[in-house]
């Protein structure tokens, strides 16, 4: 019987090696790959009859546009309109690498924290970006909590510096146990089923209502990932 | 656990770059401008029925405005020309009822005068009667012609004591 971890196994499909560092095309590769064609497939496809009074594809695409939309104009405000094309890459491709994940036999991208990592490390250091290119050196303002006596100020600063620097952290260490918890969960009661003859039945309908519940948090994970890198961007934005 | 293996972290770090930059740029090239365009478009579909609408609206309004005035104007219009009319025939009643109270009184007039007309010219019948009568009566009682004259003078002497 394969090991629950078994499933998240890197294993290459087309062997690449430039320069002594191994850039094969593995599974991870296929399924990244695989959501950003989704992704695409799903908007264009929902976007190609640009009907006054949209079809349901359509109907799901501008709701999933509407929805960030929402999102970035409510956590940003006015200012992040120029962000929401990367807010909704962000979006759609941990959305979508966490639904295809949940295909039987299928590979789960954001089960992986070198991945979820990178997506965070990249949104915080753009949101940092953004910060420093608004506001300059004033930027660093966000990390002197206003009101406090002075006091306190040389306990707070580090404090503030050492949260804002977690940030990437808690936002990758979210998504990748969250994803890695469920389906390492779901493997070991799918691995319950047979060994238990006709007692399987109890596994194999907590499988059922664990499928259902996985849907949820791939959609809500998305959800959180994006909304925390919009509360990041609206305090890089506004400084509190 | 194979999240730890170090040595599959550089290809997934390639390839999360390679797809995420290739979401970002479809992303920002095409999907947004596609979907953005679309929904602005019902957007502006909206708006401007709605504007429509108001307008529409706001015309029926001072339709509705214009109507009443007019409803208005002809109605006090009305009132005017009824007040009008009542005041100048009850003008010409009056004159007609003072023209013919005029005639009237002019007849009235008239009549009297004729009424006392005839009365002089029955009382001047009377005295010439009474005048004839007497010298009659006196020329037979006397048996002698009677002055006509002297009869006239003594009947007028005797109507006029009375």
């Amino acid at each position: 019987m394969a090991s629950p971890l078994h499933q998240f196994e890197v294993t290459p499909l087309v062997p690449i090696h430039i320069g002594g560092v191994d850039l094969s095309f593995t599974n991870s590769s296929a399924f990244m790959v695989a959501a950003v064609g989704a992704a695409a497939l799903f908007f264009i496809y929902g976007s190609k009859g640009r009907a006054l009074v949209p079809g349901r594809w359509q109907s799901l695409a501008e709701l999933t546009y509407e929805f960030v939309a929402g999102m970035v104009r409510e956590n940003v405000g006015q200012e992040g309109r120029k962000y929401f094309p990367a807010v909704l890459s962000l979006f759609c491709f941990i959305l979508f690498c966490n639904l295809l994940g949940l295909l039987p036999y299928s590979f789960t991208v954001t089960s992986h924290i070198i991945v979820t990592f990178a997506l965070a490390f990249t949104a915080f250091i753009g949101v940092t970006l953004v910060g420093i290119m608004r506001h300059g050196l004033h930027f660093f303002s966000l990390f002197v909590p206003s009101g406090v006596s002075p006091v306190l100020l040389p306990l707070l600063i580090p404090i503030e510096i050492v949260s804002y620097l977690s940030r990437p952290v808690s936002l990758s260490v979210r998504l990748f146990a969250n994803m890695m918890a469920g389906h390492t969960m779901m493997k070991v009661f799918a691995s319950f089923i047979l060994p238990l003859g006709v007692f399987g039945i109890a596994p194999f309908a907590i499988d059922v209502v664990l499928t259902g519940f996985e849907f949820g948090i791939a959609i809500i994970q998305a959800y959180i990932f994006t909304v925390l890198t919009c509360l990041y961007l609206h305090d890089a934005v506004h400084l509190h | 656990m194979p999240q730890l293996n170090i040595a599959m972290f550089p290809t997934q770090l390639f390839w999360l770059a390679v797809c995420f930059v290739a979401l970002y740029l479809l992303v920002s090239y095409v999907i947004v401008p596609r979907l953005g365009s679309v929904l602005d478009e019902r957007q502006r579909r909206i708006d401007d029925n709605l504007e429509r609408a108001t307008e529409l609206k706001a015309e029926a309004e001072t339709a509705i405005a214009v109507y009443e005035k007019a409803l208005n104007e002809a109605r006090s219009k009305a009132q005017e020309t009824l007040r009008e009319k009542t005041a100048a025939m009850q003008a010409e009643a009056e004159a007609r009822s003072r023209s013919l109270g005029e005639k009237l009184a002019a007849e009235i007039k008239a009549g009297e005068a004729r009424v006392a007309a005839a009365k002089e010219a029955a009382i001047q019948g009377v005295r010439g009667l009474a005048a004839e009568v007497a010298g009659d009566l006196a020329s037979r009682l006397t048996a002698g012609a009677v002055d006509g004259a002297k009869a006239s003078t003594a009947v007028d002497s005797v109507m006029g004591s009375r």
